[in-house]
């Protein structure tokens, strides 16, 4: 990290990290990581990179150990349909319904009508930058290279395999890396790097 | 009637006019058949001969209804000369008609056809409503009556029973035993619930029925009749969420539902159960796109007696958690005998809502048009 960018990190911590290599979650897979004592799920479904606070907001469960399934749909019985264009992340304690694109929570768990809504999960912004454009922006200061540890969650059991070492994150101009913000609410399009 | 003349058992102590001035529909009032014999008018000769060369006495009543018990007729209302319990319509009218100044009362016949072979059971509902029409709903204007169905394991003879009297104008509900080898919800009666909608009536879910073998209970047989009354609930529970869940009201978004004889306060907690759940299974049964209980609200009414509550305090919050929606539907379960109160119920009710459980909810429900009386409020 530069002077220059050390003399910001001190005024204002930079809110977007670096936290994993974009070949280090294969599609279909996750991992954990923990950024400002934040743990936070890195989901790639279907080529797209998702991020989600590891805590349903109902009560609290891990909600990035559940599983993600697609939007099952019906206007009656006899029909059933599967909606792939919406995945949903399933909190593994009540299996409540969380789209992993926005955390919204999906059906009545925030109705209006309930006196006790419950809010969406927490979702954060995540970007690719291929590796020479993140070396100026680590010139710079405005990103960090920060995990304080990653986990690699296993899709299929929700056991957790070891501490993923993704300490160090060596930025090679060659890979593309997956580069969380804190304060940006949503994934935009322009951050996600083309394949 | 005089206005304070001592009303019958179901006012307790208090009279018609103390307790409860708007009009009253009730909602479940047993017709009973007296014996066989009133019936072979109404039947082929072709079973006459099979009633009688099998000796076939007539559907056992015993289990259900125990004859002597308070619980099946109140002593009141029993005519004490030999005739059983409300099997004239004249009995009905002095037990209950006349002295509660009812304005409608709908008659469920449970009659246990529902068993046995199968044309012998779809001529024995025809018999019992072609009874019902001629001795009861012709006898009396204030009355309604529910269809008595055949067999069960043969949805469209039901359906056709439904559809050949189902244009009568006395008939306004068509009888579902909640004791029944099948779960409602499932496909299999698909035909029945068209055939009800079709002909713009209510599926009554109610006591009775010849049980197809089966206990109250899904442990097994209890050993006394205490078990076997309090344990019976289990069923219409079982069926409830079987309407709901499979999806039924969502293939037929018309069908109206009557939970008989059965009480309330089972109600919401079984709903809350089924919410909590429907939000982490709703893929299991995507066609509920709204909680379980808010639809139910819409589709289904449940008659007041028996009331299972000690005190109107006790009940008051039970009738809230069914929400701001009215479901109760007043009910004498005429013969039978229970601890209801009229002032109970009343009492647990805020005042806006006497008129709709005492007869509105029922009037709109089951499409009885307007009120008889130029009293009425």
């Amino acid at each position: 990290m530069s002077e220059a960018g050390a003399k910001a990190g001190k005024q204002a911590r930079p809110s977007k990290f670096v936290v994993a290599r974009a070949s280090d979650v294969p599609e279909g897979s996750r991992i954990l990581v923990r950024v400002l004592g934040r743990e936070i799920g890195i989901f790639n479904v279907g080529g797209r990179f998702h991020a989600i606070l590891n805590r349903c907001p109902h009560q609290g469960a891990e909600l990035c150990k559940g599983d993600i399934i697609g939007r099952v749909e019906s206007d009656c019985p006899g029909e059933m349909r599967l909606d792939p264009s919406q995945k949903f992340l399933v909190c593994p304690w009540h299996a409540w319904e969380y789209d992993i694109e926005t955390g919204q929570s999906w059906r009545d768990v925030s109705d209006e009508n309930s006196s006790r809504p419950y809010s969406s999960a927490r979702s954060y912004g995540l970007g690719l930058r291929a590796g020479k454009k993140l070396a100026a922006g680590l010139s710079r200061g405005d990103i960090e290279v920060s995990t304080e540890n990653a986990e690699f969650v296993d899709t299929v059991t929700h056991r957790v395999k070891g501490p993923y070492e993704a300490h160090i994150l060596p930025v090679s101009v060659d890979d593309d890396y997956i580069v969380l913000s804190l304060t940006t609410a949503l994934t935009t399009e322009s951050d996600q790097l083309d394949e | 009637m005089e206005a304070d003349a001592p009303g019958p058992p179901v006012l307790n102590s208090g009279t018609r006019a103390s307790t409860w001035r708007g009009p009253i529909i009730d909602v479940d009032i047993h017709a009973v058949v007296p014996s066989l014999d009133s019936l072979t008018p109404y039947l082929d000769k072709v079973w006459i001969q099979h009633i009688a060369e099998r000796e076939w006495t007539g559907p056992p009543t015993a289990i259900i209804y125990p004859p002597n018990l308070d619980a099946s007729a109140r002593p009141e209302w029993r005519p004490g000369d030999g005739r059983l319990p409300a099997t004239e319509v004249s009995m009905i009218q002095a037990d209950l008609l006349d002295p509660l100044d009812i304005e409608c009362g709908i008659l469920n016949c449970v009659y246990a056809i529902d068993g046995g072979p199968p044309d012998f059971s779809v001529a024995m509902a025809r018999a019992v409503n072609d009874w019902l029409i001629a001795e009861w709903l012709e006898a009396d204007s204030r009355l309604r009556a529910s269809i008595v169905l055949p067999t069960r394991d043969d949805p469209a003879a039901i359906a056709a029973e439904i559809d050949r009297v189902g244009c009568h104008p006395g008939f306004v509900q068509a009888l579902l035993p909640a004791r029944s080898g099948g779960m409602y919800g499932k496909r299999l009666y698909w035909p029945v619930f068209e055939a009800i909608v079709r002909n713009d009536l209510v599926a009554g879910i109610h006591w009775g029925g010849s049980n197809n073998g089966l206990p109250s209970t899904p442990s097994g047989w209890p050993s006394t009749y205490i078990e076997e009354y309090v344990s019976e609930v289990q069923v219409f529970e079982s069926q409830l969420i079987s309407l709901l869940a499979e999806g039924t009201f969502q293939r037929f978004p018309e069908l109206r539902v009557s939970f008989l004889e059965i009480g309330f306060t089972w109600v919401p907690m079984w709903m809350w159960d089924l919410d909590r759940n429907w939000k982490g299974m709703r893929r299991e049964v995507p066609w509920l796109k709204r909680p379980p209980f808010e639809i139910m609200r819409e589709h289904v009414r449940f008659s007041t007696a028996p009331l299972d509550a000690p005190s109107a305090e006790e009940l008051a919050p039970v009738i809230e958690w069914l929400g701001p929606q009215n479901l109760l539907l007043f009910a004498t379960d005429y013969p039978h005998m229970h601890d209801d109160d009229l002032v109970t119920l009343l009492g647990a009710l805020p005042e806006d809502k006497h008129a709709q459980v005492m007869a509105e909810s029922a009037r709109e429900w089951y499409r009885l048009g307007p009120a008889t009386r130029e009293s009425d409020v």
